[in-house]
């Protein structure tokens, strides 16, 4: 095991304020059960999970409430013991209507494990993969990836590289960071258990170079693990945590343009939590119901990392904050550079909200956006090295075949051209437009 | 304080929640800021001529804009501070002895033809203070090619001294013609070329802001410090020009290099974000072309400076370059 520097920078990226102080030296604290979950049926990509409870039906923490629906879909399991109060839709925090399950948790309910635990060391690969996708489990960075499909690649196709994901670089977020700072131990065995599953491959762990204390626990955690494992200090520059890029800075490989997949060059990315989750449900045998998520923000109490049901609703995590300081004028699921600003606080948390950020007027930014004019700014910060400038006027114009032309369906919507433009121009907006007509063309 | 209930509404809108704190207003300020030298400069040298010029078309181009705006039922846009710039860098391109008249006819001309009726900042394809230019070097060809003499040092608030000159690049014209290896090859400070300090400093006929090599540079570094321009079109620019007349001979290239319009236009005109590629490569591409048509002019062309239509012509073929230039996607 050693610590390296990466070798290779992607061209572009912008360095956003990252506000990550507020919560940063806050460890991660346990949220009590909330007296109501929402729990989503959408909450990884792909599609939805069919649900199969019904209102008034009691059920136990870690029952199956929503089966995984086709290959690319995850299963829904209950986040607590209670009565199932109704199934409704409801507002995501992606903002569409989603399927959900409203459960009234049972206080007295007792705490038990979904699965016996698995020894990973003498269970099969087919076992543990079994393992992981019963319990649940999707990427837990933001897309939401299912990661038994991650895990299972394709007969012709090879990882030799499992990647790590740690570098966190949203601003605000420190649920990852506090991940890595006291679950160093839980990250390795979920590395080993990886490794078996994706048949021994290289481990690179890749952390941004402002967290030297998460670098410290999981060299220490890391210090005596055998095979090929690196840990990649990788430069702070947004957006370092996206996948094809952190690929780039760890490997030095370079994914080839949608609909090509990382495996496609040999490499599987995980990001920490999600390798946390993984380790405890085969040696735990808990199925993944809970993630830690970071309430921060200028307008809250006070900023905190909190471990809660997935399904708690946004306006309990911010009670368990001390409540707000003012009247919040933007609530963001996730962090500022590609969360969702989302209309309330009943919206629930699903296995993705790495973060809920609470803003008060003063930090919201609330612009006119004028012309283009040509500056170029985007054209360096793009870290696709696309030109969001003409994608953006080609759209604007409702041309949608040239928006396709340079490359539109290749943006990653980080909003690093969005965020160095001086005319406020909406470009990740307009991006996401022309997107949506070119798949709905498609169809 | 209680958590907002359902239906009271945040702020809804598309990532990302943070912008990076230079707007068009502040941009358009900077280059206000670093033309400030080469003001002071122009002043120094051409006395109230130069104070009135200026005032004149700043002014004329903020009344005009105002007026495009109300007629056009678009709202105001004078908030960006680009009609400013425009009416300076007009000025600054202009003879200190130019009838005030003239100047409002240029600077009217630069912010209704040459831009608002594109559309306005963003839509213009040629640069507006230099198209009022050439509109005004074409329409008012004497007074724009009459040249007057700097003040003397001290001598600020007086008439400036009526002696009409002939810029340097006048003089340096028919060098080039000259067999370069029959006659020995001009010093500074002989045959109508002024002393090495003088051109940096200035002291030289000229256009107001065009005189002061110094002030330029550190207007020119000012941007590139504050990252409002990038080092590409001006050492393309400059070091094309400075290669050229190395080779053609004539006038020594540092001569070329630091008089009539190249330092203002490499540093200022060719640099405006409206009329200039995007790419690094484009930029590269455009600082040449309007090096070498720069020089192509001051050479063979009717004129004995080539630097504003230099910049024009790349200015039509800017669209072309970023074509060219377009980046390769990453993974593509």
């Amino acid at each position: 095991m050693k610590t390296t520097k990466s070798k290779f920078k992607f061209s572009g990226g912008v360095h956003p304020p990252y506000n990550k102080e507020l919560a940063r030296e806050k460890p991660i604290e346990c949220l009590p059960m909330p007296s109501e979950l929402v729990i989503s049926m959408s909450q990884h990509l792909g599609a939805p999970a069919k649900c199969i409870v019904k209102p008034l039906e009691r059920v136990v923490k870690g029952q199956l409430i929503g089966e995984k629906n086709g290959l690319i879909s995850v299963c829904v399991r209950a986040s607590a013991s209670g009565t199932v109060k109704a199934v409704e839709k409801r507002l995501g925090p992606s903002g569409m209507m989603v399927d959900a399950v409203i459960l009234q948790p049972d206080p007295e309910a007792m705490d038990e494990e979904t699965f016996p635990p698995l020894d990973w060391k003498s269970a099969s690969r087919e076992e543990l993969l079994k393992r992981v996708e019963d319990a649940g489990i999707c990427g837990m960075g933001g897309a939401g990836f299912p990661t038994s499909v991650k895990l299972n690649p394709p007969a012709n196709k090879r990882c030799e590289y499992l990647i790590l994901n740690g570098a966190e670089c949203e601003p605000y977020l420190t649920a990852d960071y506090r991940v890595m700072l006291e679950r160093a131990d839980r990250i390795r065995i979920g590395v080993e258990i990886m490794r078996k599953i994706l048949g021994g491959c290289a481990v690179r762990i890749a952390v941004e170079a402002n967290k030297p204390e998460a670098i410290a626990a999981l060299e220490k955690a890391f210090a005596d693990i055998d095979g090929n494992v690196e840990i990649v200090v990788l430069p702070v520059l947004y957006p370092q945590g996206s996948e094809k890029h952190q690929i780039y800075a760890t490997v030095g490989r370079i994914v080839p343009e949608p609909p090509a997949l990382p495996i496609d060059v040999g490499c599987v990315v995980e990001n920490v939590g999600t390798v946390v989750a993984i380790a405890d449900a085969v040696e735990k045998g808990k199925a993944l119901l809970e993630r830690v998520t970071t309430v921060s923000g200028d307008d809250v109490v006070e900023p905190k990392n909190i471990l809660a049901p997935t399904g708690t609703k946004y306006s309990d995590l911010v009670d368990f904050c001390g409540g707000l300081k003012e009247s919040a004028a933007k609530v963001i699921s996730g962090g500022t550079m590609m969360g969702f600003a989302v209309p309330s606080l009943d919206i629930a948390t699903t296995k993705t909200t790495s973060g809920i950020l609470l803003l008060s007027k003063r930090s919201v930014f609330q612009y006119i956006s004028g012309a283009c004019i040509n500056c170029g700014r985007c054209v360096r910060a793009c870290p696709m090295r696309l030109n969001p400038a003409d994608i953006s006027k080609a759209v604007e114009s409702d041309d949608v075949v040239c928006a396709e032309k340079s490359h539109v369906m290749t943006c990653i919507e980080c909003g690093a051209c969005a965020y160095v433009c001086p005319a406020r121009r909406p470009i990740v907006q307009l991006c996401r437009r022309a997107k949506a007509s070119i798949r709905a063309r498609g169809r | 304080m209680k958590p907002k209930e359902i239906g009271e509404h945040f702020i809804l809108s598309s990532s990302p929640h943070a912008h990076a704190p230079a707007g068009v207003s502040r941009i358009m300020l900077d280059v206000i800021i670093a033309l400030l030298p080469t003001t002071i400069a122009g002043i120094w040298f051409f006395g109230m001529g130069a104070v009135w010029t200026i005032a004149v078309c700043v002014s004329t181009c903020i009344v005009t804009e105002a007026l495009c705006r109300l007629l056009m039922k678009r709202e105001s846009s004078l908030g960006d501070f680009s009609a400013v710039l425009t009416g300076l860098l007009l000025a600054l391109n202009l003879p200190s002895g130019i009838p005030l008249w003239m100047a409002a006819v240029g600077s009217v001309f630069a912010i209704a033809v040459a831009k608002q009726v594109f559309g306005g900042l963003g839509m213009n394809p040629f640069n507006p203070a230099l198209a009022a230019r050439a509109f005004m070097l074409i329409s008012f060809t004497g007074p724009m090619t009459t040249w007057l003499k700097p003040l003397q040092p001290g001598r600020f608030g007086g008439a400036c001294e009526a002696l009409t000159c002939a810029t340097p690049l006048a003089a340096m014209k028919p060098m080039f013609a000259a067999d370069a290896a029959a006659s020995a090859t001009p010093q500074a400070g002989e045959g109508g070329i002024p002393q090495l300090v003088d051109l940096i400093v200035g002291n030289m006929p000229g256009c107001i802001g065009e005189v002061s090599s110094i002030a330029l540079l550190l207007g020119g570094i000012y941007l590139i410090w504050r990252k409002v321009i990038t080092w590409h079109i001006p050492v393309s620019f400059i070091f094309t020009a400075w290669v050229y007349s190395l080779v053609s001979g004539g006038a020594p290239a540092h001569v070329q290099i630091l008089t009539g319009g190249l330092m203002i236009g490499a540093i200022f005109m060719a640099t405006d974000y409206v009329t200039s590629p995007t790419t690094a490569k484009g930029k590269l591409i455009f600082g040449f072309g309007c090096g070498l048509l720069c020089m192509l002019i001051r050479q063979f062309g009717g004129y004995p400076e080539g630097c504003s239509f230099a910049i024009l012509i790349m200015n039509s073929v800017c669209p072309l370059i970023n074509r060219w230039t377009q980046p390769k996607p990453f993974g593509a």
